[in-house]
């Protein structure tokens, strides 16, 4: 009972937050319209490379899509545990009998909504530019659940890593040097088959491209149901590592203060 | 009956080398307002991150409230309310908002938390800010609001970490005023932090004088006070003395004591403060020192600072040689 009010505390006072800032909002809103139709515009021609069997570029494109805004959004979870930092209200918690795992989930909480959102946004837009969901709602439910637990190891990732640098700068480096590269050494915008033999071989082992796989194969026809349980398997066990390490690195930012 | 804090031979070092506690030790009884003063970087806020179990001494023992720090955090934790440096609200968030969450960390739900909550405001006269956005509160009001969130949990011991600092002079009496109400009414132990010994010496029953890392002296403020024998003498000489002419000029002169020199002031203890002005001012203008002024004053805790820390004190923490 106790780790879950905690929990609920700390996503109601991160929601919070969020909601009070329109500017953010907006952005939150407008962000995955410029991906899908930019990607979309960009990247139309993919669809006509020999060897491309994804149908339409913009079904191939929106899984990709949703994941990449999933770790995009979540990789800066940390900066607010910097803010917490800034302010004193890190510490606050720290003194007081709050749990300590509920400080990551409540964050981690909190990204799972953000990326729930966006997703259904991707989907709707999807839709409207002529998208199709062969699998429908049970399909898209999945694709959006891999998201969410990449998302979540990557929130609790970036709690961690804000834990041990508690600085702005360093987390931003690490942040944009981490996502970008895994995001483009995954299946998300273009077919692994048509990618360089190299680019396949590390895709191999990023939980970016696992996530794609598992989501994309689960919203399309003849979905490879032993592949979406597979990535999905390795998704949960890189998200309990995640949490694991976040909430260990509390005792590494209380050793250093 | 148990001390409402204890603290023996506290050691801590940070990386390259900072020590911040250099075996510091003390005591406070219950229901008693116990302040550390000194300057900045002397320790103060190291001592209050153990006694809260923020951060952990290298070796050396602490208990509050009776329950051991090191060995009981999670119980600790639910006997304390910790003030902060820094505010420690969610400025996002309402007055009420941040006391309610705080309730929930602490297991109050429903009637009686609204209830608490509510009495807080009132207690801290919040009520009308209640349900603003904590980013619109004045300084003032933030900081009774991080008072209120230390309370909520009605804690046995009470930590503010240099509460007053950054406030304008009305807001800090009025804190100090709920802080004496505190400890009388409620009767709660409260360790108190400040780099101003005038709040020290308005507000303490116990004073310990930090330096370096360790307790250099501790008392009531008037027993610290009168230990000084006499009356601080300063003149402020026209221009900074080279170096050995003051001591030369007044050594010889009896009823002087602890003389000490800060650019071209000259500070020291009197025994017959009267007296002791026109011999010293006589005993500087044969060395050819012109005195610009001269004060006389009774003693005062920068005078203790003086004394048991060997420097003039400095509120900024700079320190003078």
């Amino acid at each position: 009972m106790k780790p879950l009010r905690h929990t609920w505390q700390v996503t109601l006072r991160y929601l919070r937050a969020l909601f009070r800032q329109p500017a953010w909002i907006g952005i939150t809103l407008i962000q995955p319209m410029i991906w899908l139709l930019l990607f979309g515009a960009l990247f139309k021609s993919v669809a006509r490379i020999p060897g491309f069997h994804g149908g339409s570029y913009i079904e191939f494109l929106t899984p990709g899509l949703i994941v990449m805004l999933a770790i995009s959004s979540a990789g800066w979870s940390g900066m607010a545990f910097i803010e917490d930092m800034n302010i004193g209200v890190m510490d606050r918690f720290l003194v007081s009998p709050i749990w300590r795992g509920a400080l990551n989930a409540g964050s981690v909480a909190q990204q799972v909504i953000i990326i729930g959102v966006q997703s259904l946004i991707v989907v709707g837009l999807s839709l409207a530019v002529g998208g199709h969901f062969p699998n429908g709602a049970g399909g898209v439910a999945i694709l959006i659940g891999v998201s969410a637990l990449l998302g979540a190891s990557f929130a609790s990732l970036s709690n961690a890593l804000a834990l041990v640098v508690r600085q702005r700068e360093s987390l931003i480096g690490a942040v944009t040097s981490v996502t970008l590269p895994l995001t483009f050494l995954s299946g998300a915008f273009i077919q692994q088959s048509l990618a360089p033999g190299w680019i396949q071989s590390v895709a191999r082992f990023n939980p970016v491209n696992w996530a794609v796989q598992a989501g994309r194969s689960a919203a399309a026809q003849h979905t490879d149901w032993n592949l979406v349980a597979t990535r999905t398997g390795l998704l949960a066990g890189l998200l309990l590592v995640s949490a694991w390490l976040a909430t260990r690195s509390f005792r590494a930012y209380q050793r250093s203060i | 009956m148990h001390e409402a804090i204890f603290a023996h031979e506290l050691r801590k070092t940070y990386p390259r080398e900072v020590r911040a506690l250099d075996g510091l030790s003390m005591a406070a009884e219950p229901g008693t307002i116990f302040a550390l003063a000194g300057p900045n970087g002397a320790g103060k806020s190291t001592t209050v991150k153990i006694l809260t179990t923020l951060s952990r001494p290298d070796s050396g023992e602490a208990q509050v409230a009776g329950i051991d720090v090191l060995r009981h955090p999670d119980r600790v934790r639910r006997s304390i309310g910790v003030v902060g440096q820094k505010t420690g609200a969610t400025p996002e968030a309402t007055g009420r908002e941040n006391l309610v969450m705080q309730g929930e960390i602490y297991g109050l739900t429903g009637r009686p938390l609204r209830q608490r909550v509510g009495e807080l405001l009132a207690c801290f006269q919040l009520q009308e800010a209640a349900d603003r956005s904590t980013k619109t509160y004045s300084g003032g009001m933030r900081r009774r609001l991080d008072v209120a969130l230390g309370l909520v949990n009605r804690p046995q011991v009470l930590f503010l970490d240099e509460p007053t600092t950054g406030l304008d002079p009305d807001a800090r009496t009025e804190l100090w005023h709920e802080i004496e109400r505190l400890a009388g009414e409620e009767e709660m132990t409260i360790l108190l932090t400040t780099h101003y010994l005038d709040e020290a010496d308005r507000l303490a029953d116990q004073l310990a004088i930090v330096d370096h890392g360790r307790i250099v002296a501790q008392g009531t403020p008037e027993a610290l006070k009168s230990e000084l024998r006499g009356d601080a003498l300063q003149v402020e000489l026209a221009e900074p003395p080279s170096e050995g002419r003051v001591q030369a000029a007044l050594d010889s002169l009896s009823g002087l004591s602890e003389i000490a020199i800060d650019q071209n002031v000259v500070r020291a203890r009197a025994e017959h403060g009267a007296s002791a002005i026109p011999a010293a001012l006589n005993a500087l203008e044969r060395e050819g020192l012109s005195a610009a002024s001269v004060v006389l004053a009774r003693p005062s805790l920068d005078d203790v600072y003086l004394r048991h820390a060997g420097r003039v004190y400095h509120e900024n923490g700079r320190e003078a040689a």
